[in-house]
């Protein structure tokens, strides 16, 4: 036992050993699906066999064929994009309000805040949609890209305000002795020191979009996203396209996160 | 900066009062408030009206009466209560091992967990009918070393869903618990065996009680999501098990059923709500005790 | 760390804590290095240090929550080295107290009991007892963090004493309080040590604390125990560099033996300065010493007036301590004296750049070994 690392519990002695395989067996659970849709995906059959007869790159190739794919994957970073911004920008004003402020319903606020995750997503799909069809916003990605900053704004809300109440407003307030207006003490001197709950707000809100399915085919109309491709191809059993598909996204959270990891904070399920 | 920059800053500032004084704090939250106002408070209202449209309660009466909805129900809550139970029966001895596991360690459990966190549901479900499917590789693999004479169904059924969901919402559970084990303090465990009590007695007096918190807060977070689950009882459950959501969506988009899926969309909305801030209030006892 | 002095015992009535060759290893770094020490029944035993000495180390392997590389640990006739925690029926008042902050301070404090089975009505009688001795009564329903300091204190040390243990071991517990606080903290638990005739071992880093509180004093170094005695032998005759350094405020010069005769030796510290010492230990003429002047030693010596060591100066620097005042003295040969005489409205205060003549007897001088 090292300095450091106390018993916790004083159990008897095959007791921790066997909450350990348990957790590696969970964590089998967990990874099991990511993995298997690797040797799927590089399958050279049109039928699910494991392990499967042979390897080739034909259904990253349809993928990259079929403009049906990629218009629905262009679509979704575009509405990622846009929705991650509005969020971005929203949810660290929402941050600063709730943190600084001083006012009466600040706590009320900040419950409400939340909601949007509480709230099922069918459940707001079908409530905005009334609202969209009379503002004539369905089939729009910018549309999707509204309802789906609505969605990502918690995320942010959470992770900037939790970065926040870190921050010394000292250190602002030293700025503004020194002669820097309010709004130039925040954009020297806190903005760059939230910087890491920033960039993991931004890579949430991101993801919560580019994966959002309920909402997006409910304000899509014909113009498919890339979720909702992928779930009619579930649906349809068509072919391991989704497979490719499937490995590429979970290449590009992999990604994601070793950046979030890397620039910025705590990127953990913020609720 | 050249002053006449700082004067022009200045100037600017005085012209944005949103960013001076007290009023600060107010103002800047204004613009997000009237956006969440706009497109989610008043879509919300909206979605109450339509599930009273014509001024009858006929829609809840329906939803409510009728054997075939209230079996709906149920079976949502069964399995919302299923995947909860699973849930922080898995989750728990997870986030303790965690939560006594070396920096390496930790960081390798972390990686473990938020990698499918993050991954699409789409995904991962897609990955679990592959798995689980009737030739799926788990009952190639059991026909393939004799253990079964059949393909045993596995999806298409509770289970798959349950199994599903589960993947999808054990994270909820797990970090809530394991970082109310992190704030326990050691030495209140050490204390606890100094005074007499055996490790059986100090898992249930202090260290079970002391991470209440966190199980109620995973719990009511994994039942409340469990409660609006879309994508995994569309897929898993092959059209045999129908939750709310999926009934809802039925309504709308085969039946164009807008008034009622309105209404059970508020009553699936009240019910959540109702348990979030009951299990919210639960858990503030649980940390001011 | 043999200690060179008898032990003076206040209640002689054999020894209920007794550590034999204790060792205790991180990885390479060895954090208790081989110690032996005995606590006697009914005495409070200090194990002062400095952070790093191991003494915290070694308090934890007596209660049971590290076990020692090599050694054994011994309670009255038991032999406790392998003993779980729970089976060793040992209080313990920890740094920050450790109370459970989900349960009300008699539950606290009905914990020790509850885990011994005792029945419901002995538990409410002794908690009150207890509760009633630490001046707690009928704080029975409140919680942990809605108590001051000194109050969770209190319940801490109630905690610790109710199932009656023969041992109660601190680990500085009045770390955590304001000074005037933990001075009334201090003579409380003197007071309920005694009442309750409890043995004690205590671990600080406080040397004014140890002083105030100890029957006896262990001044731990390195993972060793460099000396063990009375608060008054620690103070006055330390036996090496080390605690003559640590323990209170001392002026320790570096000097060479240059000659010995009639129980008194004379040594001349670098700068030219020659002190004379009379101590039972005589070092060898040539041989490297420390010289010991503790600052209440030193008087102003009047024209003509004479003494055992005679030093002249300047005062360079003045501390009002309140019912003291401390000076700097800057002595002729390059060397600092510091000086310290109770303070009384009547005589005069030196200012800064005064000239004065100090002298003290040669008894009060001490002598430790340099390395």
């Amino acid at each position: 036992m090292s300095p450091t690392v106390h018993r916790t519990l004083r159990a008897r002695n095959w007791l921790l050993p066997a909450l350990r395989v348990f957790t590696g067996l969970v964590f089998l659970f967990l990874m099991l699906p990511l993995l298997i849709v690797f040797p799927i995906s590089f399958s050279s059959s049109a039928y699910l066999r494991f392990p499967p007869p042979g390897y080739s790159l034909r259904w990253y190739q349809a993928y990259v064929n079929d403009p049906v794919w990629i218009d629905a994957t262009i679509r979704s970073l575009k509405i990622a994009g846009l929705a991650t911004a509005i969020a971005l920008v929203l949810g660290t004003l929402l941050a600063f309000s709730i943190v600084r402020g001083r006012y009466r319903g600040r706590e009320a606020l900040n419950q409400i805040s939340a909601l949007p995750i509480i709230v099922p997503s069918i459940v707001y799909s079908i409530a905005v949609y009334g609202l969209f069809a009379k503002l004539r916003l369905i089939g729009l990605w910018p549309g999707i890209a509204l309802a789906h900053a609505v969605l990502a704004i918690p995320y942010v809300t959470i992770v900037v305000a939790a970065g926040l109440k870190t921050f010394d407003v000292a250190q602002e307030q030293a700025a503004m002795g020194l002669g820097a207006s309010r709004l130039t003490a925040v954009r020297r001197i806190t903005l760059p020191q939230i910087r890491p709950s920033l960039i993991s707000a931004a890579f949430l809100a991101f993801i919560a979009s580019f994966d959002e399915l309920v909402v997006a085919m409910f304000l899509g109309g014909s113009n498919m996203t890339l979720p909702k491709k992928m779930f009619d191809n579930i649906m349809m059993e068509v072919d391991p396209t989704i497979a490719a598909v499937s490995v590429l996204k979970i290449t590009l959270v992999t990604l994601l996160l070793a950046l979030a990891a890397r620039f910025g904070a705590g990127v953990r399920p913020a609720v | 900066m050249p002053a006449s920059a700082q004067i022009a800053e200045r100037r600017q500032s005085r012209m944005i009062p949103v960013l001076r004084g007290e009023q600060g704090p107010v103002m800047v939250g204004l613009l997000p408030v009237a956006f969440l106002g706009l497109l989610f408070l008043l879509p919300v209202l909206r979605l109450f009206l339509l599930s009273v449209e014509g001024g009858t309660l006929a829609h809840f009466d329906k939803a409510i009466t009728s054997d075939l909805y209230l079996t709906v129900f149920i079976e949502t809550f069964r399995i919302a209560a299923i995947v909860t139970c699973c849930s922080l029966l898995m989750a728990y001895p997870v986030a303790y091992v965690l939560s006594t596991a070396s920096p390496r360690w930790v960081l390798i459990g972390l990686v473990f967990l938020m990698l499918p966190f993050w991954t699409s549901i789409l995904v991962r479900t897609y990955a679990w009918m592959i798995l689980l499917g009737r030739n799926g590789v788990l009952n190639q693999a059991l026909l393939g070393a004799g253990v079964i004479k059949q393909p045993v169904a596995l999806i298409f059924n509770t289970t798959g869903v349950v199994i599903g969901m589960v993947h999808v919402l054990l994270p909820y559970m797990v970090f809530p618990i394991y970082s109310a084990m992190l704030r326990v303090n050691r030495d209140l465990l050490l204390a606890a065996e100094g005074l007499g009590a055996s490790g059986w007695s100090v898992f249930r007096r202090i260290f079970l009680p002391l991470t209440m918190p966190g199980v109620i807060a995973g719990t009511a977070l994994v039942f409340i999501l469990s409660l609006g689950f879309y994508i995994t009882p569309a897929l898993l459950g092959g059209g045999k098990v129908i939750m709310i959501a999926v009934l809802i969506e039925q309504q709308v988009r085969q039946f164009l059923e807008w008034g009622f899926a309105a209404a059970l969309s508020c009553l699936l909305l009240v019910i959540a709500v109702l348990f979030y801030v009951l299990l919210n209030r639960l858990g503030r006892r649980e940390t001011i005790a | 760390m043999n200690d060179a002095t008898p032990h003076v015992v206040t209640a002689a009535r054999g020894p209920l804590l007794s550590l034999s060759s204790i060792v205790k290893r991180y990885d390479a770094v060895l954090a208790v290095a081989g110690i032996d020490l005995s606590v006697q029944d009914g005495e409070i035993l200090t194990i002062l240090g400095p952070s790093g000495s191991g003494k915290t180390t070694l308090l934890k392997m007596v209660a049971g929550f590290e076990q020692s590389d090599e050694g054994y640990i011994r309670l009255g006739e038991r032999d406790i080295t392998d003993a779980t925690p729970a089976s060793r029926g040992i209080g313990m008042v920890f740094q920050n107290y450790a109370l459970f902050p989900h349960m009300p301070v008699a539950e606290n404090v009905a914990f020790p009991l509850e885990m011994r089975r005792m029945g419901q009505a002995q538990i409410k009688d002794r908690v009150a007892k207890a509760l009633a001795l630490v001046g707690l009564a009928g704080y029975e329903n409140r919680y942990p963090r809605q108590l001051s300091g000194g109050q969770q204190q209190r319940v801490a040390l109630a905690r610790a004493v109710v199932f009656e243990p023969p041992l109660l071991l601190l680990d500085e517990p009045f770390g955590a309080l304001d000074r005037k606080l933990r001075e009334q903290m201090q003579l409380e638990v003197k007071r309920l040590q005694r009442q309750l005739g409890i043995t004690a071992l205590f671990v600080t880093h406080d040397q004014e604390e140890a002083l105030v509180l100890s029957d006896r004093i262990a001044v731990m170094n390195l993972g060793r125990i460099e000396q063990i005695g009375t608060p008054f032998e620690i103070y006055a005759q330390p036996v090496n560099r080390f605690v003559a350094d640590f323990i209170g405020e001392s002026n320790l010069y570096r000097g060479n033996v240059s000659a010995v005769a009639q129980g008194r030796m004379t040594a001349e510290i670098e700068g030219g300065l020659m002190v004379t010492a009379q101590t039972a230990t005589l070092y060898p003429v040539g041989s490297t010493v420390g010289i010991l002047v503790r600052p209440e030693a030193p008087r102003t010596l009047g024209d003509g007036e004479t003494a055992d060591n005679v030093a002249s100066g300047s005062v360079t620097e003045v501390v009002y301590l309140g019912d003291a005042i401390k000076y700097v003295v800057a002595l002729d040969g390059g060397h600092d004296m510091t000086v310290r005489w109770p303070y009384r409205p009547s005589t005069e205060t030196l200012q800064i750049g005064t000239r004065l003549r100090l002298g003290w007897s040669a008894d009060l001088v001490h002598v430790v070994g340099w390395d």
